[in-house]
């Protein structure tokens, strides 16, 4: 009697502490509120699929960004994870196809960026956007109004919108006229607008060109004179991501570059504390293009069940749970049928929230061809990293503009070098 | 009472004893097999595998990946560099210029540590120093002052590097202060001096306590006699404080010296959380870039990260040795006198 409730005891121990068949592990990160909505939809999906257990792992952003590579070279890892290092990390990605009930589905309604999240030359499908993102400005309405300043125009270039916001600052008493996150990503839609192009013919990282040349100056220049926040860029070292989004938040400058995922988190913490509206993207001397970009979400190809996270993955790109998604996280969609079908029911009552999904929708058509491209781009990485790690340096007065360049060429080479 | 403590202490014996005499008929083959030697590997073998395990092991494993290059994890899927990582890591075309430098943000990140070293650990010393000699006074309240002192140890390194950052940020509580008293705000975070002078005051501030009790011990353990022949002698405080109590606090002293040293070279936590290692890479050290390289970059480079690494190691083997030597010629000089 005591030998079998030891052997029990056990056992069930064993069960308890073992991945089990059906299980499905999802890493995620959250920017806003997605988090929430996610648990929900993962709760409705147990609850109609007794078989399969998902457990969804809820992870810091910089877990992702840093610890997932490592577990991934390592063979391990997440069933399935929320990712925007997309292109990067493509070989370890699950291709679905054998195990997807419908994959012309897939194809058909996110076959535009499926290339973001597979290797060159691959025709697998191994996730889907969670949301598309768009990189773009946002303003403060009420600080531009109490200064009695006009919000630039929809073609505005880069120096009117900082001339204005200069003003704005000047006369509200602002920290700073305006910031960018800092980030290679949130300045490379600016640069292709002043007519830069990372790839070189040969598809590798071509030298920084002139378009990179002129765009870096500007954000040199506007750190000396004080227009641009001295926080966001210069309070860091290496390739650290800063955002400047409580700045604008706490009404601190008047103009902010980030991208439309900030729509939610601005609207939330704003609440009705002063009105804002999205800008799309400044112009520069070769258009008005934004980055556009997003997260996936994506199948690994180390799960022990594909089957299972194959039904998992098709639920959650299901057309009715990708809008319920929308519309609860206020994000762009990324599915073909929801966003031609439009009617979107985003669940909010701010009304600076609608206005700015439809500017960043308008926005969208005005990306440049260079920038278009880079999302599925292998070698963005680097060449995002080496930017802000050396641009940094200029603006803390360590390294020339020319000196900045020439490091920037040397660090990308021994990156794709080293990663070869 | 009595009974009962009598019948607590056999209670917790009980089971000790039991074990023991299980243990004791197959320890004594064990030392007829193995002899006196044998004993001893068997008793350090538990400590001896855990150390193979968790420290030599890896340290093989790091040098191993120094001489590798790629992202793949598995050394046996990577390319075989020998020592290009460490040429990498040294070469410049002019040594006086660092931009010239393969890797110019290792040598800032290099010099910028050793400064730090050189400056925090005078700084902790002298100030640790002093604290010790306040607190070894017959003060009111003399263990609520210990306890104050003591306290930051007790904090996680990111508690104090964010608690530091509320203060010292542009938005700050001493800013804050300063605006009430009518005076400008600094950007002390973003100055290239304040935020390096912020980074070893800071680390100076979560560490004193840890070296002012060691010192502290020190001074207790010096005779109150010597103090008070000195005073019947009339002997000036300072001359009392450099002849008696620093001689007799010196093997004290050289633990705190050694063990500070190794902790600056190794500065990281709270100096990151606090300045992120700028303003630019003004306060990039040496840690942070082996982070930078091997864990943060969106393109990892472990066999880079992993050579640096082992730099670093010979500089804290270079300092442990010099503490031996130190501590011996310490005792040498002691065992004369």
């Amino acid at each position: 009697m005591t030998r079998t409730a030891l052997a029990l005891a056990l056992g069930a121990s064993l069960l308890g502490s073992t991945a089990l068949a059906g299980d499905v592990r999802v890493m995620w990160y959250s920017d806003g509120v997605e988090g929430e909505v996610m648990k929900d939809l993962v709760e409705r999906f147990n609850a109609e699929n007794p078989g399969i257990n998902v457990i969804l792992d809820e992870v810091a952003y910089r877990v992702v960004q840093e610890q997932l590579q490592i577990q991934l070279e390592a063979g391990d890892g997440p069933d399935i994870a929320r990712v925007t290092n997309i292109k990067t990390l493509a070989p370890h990605w699950l291709d679905m196809t054998p195990y997807l009930s419908d994959p012309d589905y897939w194809r058909t309604n996110f076959g535009a960026h499926a290339d973001w999240m597979r290797e060159d030359g691959s025709d697998a499908i191994t996730g889907f956007m969670t949301q598309l993102t768009l990189t773009g400005g946002f303003a403060n309405k009420t600080l531009f109004e109490q200064a009695g300043v006009a919000l630039p125009g929809a073609d505005a270039t880069w120096d009117e919108w900082v001339e204005a916001a200069v003003a704005v600052a000047a006369s509200q008493g602002t920290a700073a006229a305006f910031a960018i996150d800092r980030s290679g990503h949130r300045i490379s839609g600016p640069n292709v607008s002043y007519g830069a192009n990372y790839i070189g013919a040969d598809g590798m990282p071509a030298p920084v060109d002139d378009g990179v040349k002129t765009f870096a100056a500007k954000l040199v220049g506007w750190v000396d004179d004080g227009a641009m926040l001295k926080d966001t860029w210069v309070a860091a070292s290496g390739s650290t991501y800063r955002a400047a989004a409580d700045d604008f938040i706490n009404a601190q400058i008047p103009y902010y570059y980030s991208g439309s995922w900030q729509i939610a988190n601005l609207s939330t913490k704003i609440g009705d504390a002063f009105d804002w509206v999205a800008t799309g993207s400044p112009c520069g001397t070769a258009g008005c293009s934004g980055l556009a970009g997003g997260a996936a979400l994506v199948a690994i190809k180390y799960t022990d069940n594909p089957e299972e996270v194959a039904k998992v993955m098709e639920y959650f790109a299901r057309e009715d749970i990708v809008k319920e998604f929308s519309e609860r996280t206020l994000f762009l969609p990324a599915h073909a049928g929801v966003a031609a079908a439009g009617g979107l029911d985003w669940q909010t009552d701010d009304p600076n929230v609608g206005a700015a999904l439809d500017a960043f929708i308008a926005a969208a058509a005005r990306i440049e061809p260079a920038a278009a491209v880079l999302p599925s781009w292998k070698w963005a990485s680097p060449y995002y990293g080496a930017l802000v790690n050396r641009i940094s340096q200029v603006m803390a007065g360590e390294l020339s503009l020319d000196e900045a360049f020439e490091k920037i060429d040397s660090d990308i080479a021994e990156q794709v070098a080293a990663a070869q | 009472m009595a009974a009962l403590k009598q019948w607590a202490g056999a209670a917790v014996a009980a089971p000790l004893e039991w074990i023991a005499r299980a243990l004791d008929a197959p320890l004594r083959l064990w030392q007829r097999v193995a002899g006196r030697g044998g004993m001893i590997a068997f008793f350090l073998a538990p400590n001896m595998a855990i150390f193979g395990i968790f420290v030599l092991l890896p340290l093989v494993i790091n040098v191993a990946y120094s001489t590798t290059t790629g992202g793949a994890l598995f050394l046996s899927e990577r390319r075989f560099v020998g020592l290009d990582q460490y040429r990498r890591l040294l070469t410049c075309d002019d040594y006086s210029d660092l931009l010239t430098c393969q890797e110019d943000q290792f040598w800032t990140a290099l010099t910028n540590t050793g400064t730090f070293v050189v400056l925090q650990v005078s700084l902790l010393i002298a100030i640790a120093t002093a604290t010790a000699l306040i607190l070894n006074r017959s003060l009111r309240a003399r263990g609520f002052w210990r306890a104050v002192f003591f306290f930051p140890v007790l904090l996680s390194p990111v508690v104090v590097g964010l608690i530091w950052r509320w203060i010292l940020d542009r938005n700050g509580v001493l800013n804050a202060a300063l605006a009430g008293m009518g005076l400008d705000p600094v950007n002390w975070l973003l100055e290239r001096n304040w935020a390096f002078a912020a980074a070893i005051g800071v680390t100076i501030w979560a560490h004193l306590g840890f070296y002012a009790l060691i010192l502290l011990a020190g001074l207790q353990a010096i005779p109150r006699d010597l103090y008070e022949a000195a005073e019947m002698d009339g002997t000036p405080p300072a001359r009392v404080f450099w002849r008696i109590t620093l001689p007799l606090l010196m093997p004290n002293m050289l633990v705190v010296i050694v063990l500070a040293l190794i902790r600056a070279v190794q500065v990281f936590d709270e100096a990151f959380v606090l300045t992120g290692g700028g303003p630019g890479t003004a306060t990039l050290f040496l840690t942070q870039y082996i982070y930078e390289v091997g864990f943060a970059s969106l393109l990892k480079n472990p066999g880079l990260a992993s050579a640096a690494s082992i730099l670093m190691g010979s500089i804290l083997i270079v300092l442990t040795l010099a503490q031996l030597g130190l501590g011996r010629w310490n005792e040498r000089r002691g065992g004369k006198k």
